[in-house]
């Protein structure tokens, strides 16, 4: 959309299948991310959205199938490689290193970020930089005042937007949230969405949003991704998408069939 | 971040900066902490000439010693989060080096150098092979692991008599300038002979200290940093792109390279090494014991940890001794103090000291 070259998509998954003994969690999911766009994935709950992005951010292994980053299999590819590819992962429930501060937990997204975690001989304060660019982070996540606070001790909605601020650190190409609202009270949320907003507004980044917020949802998508049962069962633009029969049973509950997968 | 050692010794701010850089921005963070370090620092330095005798300096070699192999643990344990059985593997691994090149090739330096670096290699090479292969899966099976290649090791050293003196061991010559009949000066000072044996306590004392303010830069690294994040969250510390498998092999190189030091420097003091001075399992929980008592991640830990169990083992039988023999005549006081009953003592001890301070005695130091 940036230029007139046919564009190639910033990340694919061909047939993506993951299976944990008879259960097929992610089935068969053949999806394209172009590059600048934000991609809402909806679906009830279970209905495999983590576990795709586990498949895609390396944390799972495919059982089938192909994760593509800039026309580059990386399926082989081990988490930590696939984060050094440009991919990255915001978690749903929060992961963080719970005993370091704020800050250390920013940093030491800047420093893999800046390939210099295999210095053994300068002592970790003298590269100034990288400590600057984590409290510059944290800044804009508005947490600068408690950096010096480690996630345990901070509020479920302070966790929420370190972990947003972790992400904001790789600087990666592709950012993968994960329900980043989830849990936040009111007053917090805009923050979070105003940052997904201003990523999406470089126009150079890919941006994965799983979102149960139907109103976050409209107003960020530029295309919605529905998964139900592990499938891809619809995708398009996002007024088409919620308005369509098979989003309205699969996500809103109408005449559903199986009950216990559709509440959420 | 100020200093409490420096302003407790009223340091200008210009070798603070040096201070800290040699602590690696890393220092004690409690005064009672600095002064303890100190004290252990200065008495250690000074042990030759202050307490006069073969037994202290004996001690206070050994303290050297065991500070640089307990805080090469808590690089492992303390600071990354992995368990090894397999740490006095490598300190044998030292001493066996040091003790078959000086027993085969003769007394001299080269077989010194010899001997460290096909040791140094051994242990690098042993500990990359047992990370490869176990540091993949879980924590627990790399502790399993470790710990069947160091009872493996263990009897192979009691095996492979010809080669290793079995369950006797080796004693060797040392190279002349660490003999005791190597005089450095012709004179006494302060009725102390300044010969071979003094030189190979400073050469034990330094290469120690240096070795020590080595792990604490390694620690304080942003390698260091990635170690603690692979202990705190090593699912989080991987999606974020650090290879944690590559940083733990990393670690545990590095540990075992610095266990072998120690070995070998132990060996040198000792004139000797056997399976029971470097390779037992009892050792290895001494180590153990040092790192969490002293308060595990934090290598200031293992000073202190390690001095007080080396005292301890030293001089707690003297102790004890004097207590029994003053209580000959209360019957049962005077038969549970007995020298021989030491290592309940030592336990009893360790165990109160676990329950009171779980943070280790720098962790209860560093809340005041």
């Amino acid at each position: 959309m940036v230029s007139s070259t046919p564009p190639k998509p910033a990340l694919e998954t061909r047939g993506l299948t993951i299976r944990f003994g008879g259960h097929v969690a992610v089935d068969d999911v053949t999806c394209s991310f172009m590059p600048g766009t934000l991609t809402a994935i909806v679906g009830p709950n279970g209905a495999g959205k983590t576990t795709y992005f586990n498949l895609i951010s390396g944390q799972l292994k495919a059982s089938a199938g192909s994760v593509w980053v800039d026309g580059q299999d990386i399926t082989g590819a081990s988490a930590s490689a696939r984060t050094h590819k440009g991919l990255g992962r915001a978690f749903q429930l929060t992961n963080l290193f719970p005993q370091l501060t704020a800050l250390e937990n920013v940093r030491l997204a800047v420093q893999s970020r800046a390939g210099a975690g295999w210095s053994l001989l300068r002592t970790w304060n003298t590269r100034r930089d990288l400590i600057e660019k984590a409290e510059s982070v944290l800044e804009t996540v508005h947490l600068a005042d408690k950096r010096h606070l480690s996630p345990k001790t901070l509020s479920h909605g302070d966790q929420r937007k370190l972990e947003v601020a972790l992400l904001l650190a790789l600087e990666p190409k592709i950012f993968m949230f994960d329900e980043p609202t989830a849990g936040m009270s009111v007053d917090e949320v805009p923050t979070v969405l105003e940052l997904i907003q201003e990523i999406r507004e470089r126009g150079d980044r890919t941006i994965l949003l799983v979102e149960h917020k139907m109103d976050v949802v409209r107003s960020l998508a530029d295309r919605i991704v529905v998964l139900h049962h592990g499938a891809l069962v619809a995708e398009g633009d996002p007024a088409a998408v919620i308005a369509s029969p098979i989003v309205q049973e699969a996500y809103l509950g109408i005449e559903t069939t199986r009950p216990e997968a559709a509440h959420g | 971040m100020t200093l409490a050692m420096s302003s407790a010794a009223g340091t200008p701010p210009a070798r603070n900066g040096i201070l800290l850089g040699l602590l690696s921005a890393d220092p004690p963070r409690s005064r009672v902490l600095s002064l303890l370090l100190v004290a252990i620092l200065a008495t250690l330095v000074a042990t030759p000439f202050l307490i006069p005798g073969s037994q202290p300096i004996g001690t206070a070699a050994k303290i050297c010693i065991f500070i640089l192999l307990a805080a090469s643990f808590d690089l492992l344990l303390g600071y990354t989060g992995i368990v090894s059985f397999a740490h006095t593997m490598f300190f044998g691994i030292g001493g066996y080096g040091i003790a078959i090149a000086l027993n085969r090739l003769g007394a001299t330096w080269t077989s010194v150098a010899i001997g460290l670096a096909a040791a140094l290699a051994l242990s690098a090479v042993l500990a990359f092979i047992i990370g490869l292969v176990s540091l993949r899966v879980r924590a627990i099976f790399f502790s399993m692991i470790t710990l069947a290649v160091a009872s493996a090791m263990l009897v192979l050293a009691s095996q492979l008599s010809g080669f290793t003196g079995g369950e006797d061991g080796l004693s060797f010559q040392l190279p002349p300038e660490l003999r005791p009949a190597f005089r450095v000066l012709a004179d006494p000072v302060m009725g102390i002979a300044i010969n071979g044996r003094l030189l190979a306590y400073y050469l034990i004392l330094f290469v120690s200290l240096g070795m020590f303010l080595l792990l604490l830069r390694i620690v304080n690294s942003p390698f260091g940093r990635v170690l603690q994040a692979i202990r705190e969250n090593e699912f989080r510390a991987e999606a974020l792109g650090y290879r944690v498998v590559a940083y733990r092999i990393a670690a545990s190189v590095i540990a075992a390279l610095a266990a072998t030091v120690a070995g070998a420097l132990l060996a040198l003091w000792l004139r000797y090494n056997g399976p029971d001075t470097t390779l037992s399992f009892s050792i290895m929980i001494d180590v153990l014991l040092m790192v969490v008592i002293g308060g595990m991640g934090t290598l200031y830990g293992s000073v202190i940890g390690a001095t007080l169990f080396v005292l301890a083992q030293s001089y707690l039988q003297v102790l004890m001794g004097t207590v029994s023999g003053s209580l000959a005549a209360v019957p049962l006081l005077a038969s549970i103090t007995h020298p021989d009953r030491w290592l309940l003592w030592l336990g009893i001890l360790f165990v109160t000291s676990v329950y009171a301070f779980p943070g280790g005695i720098v962790g209860r130091l560093r809340r005041e």
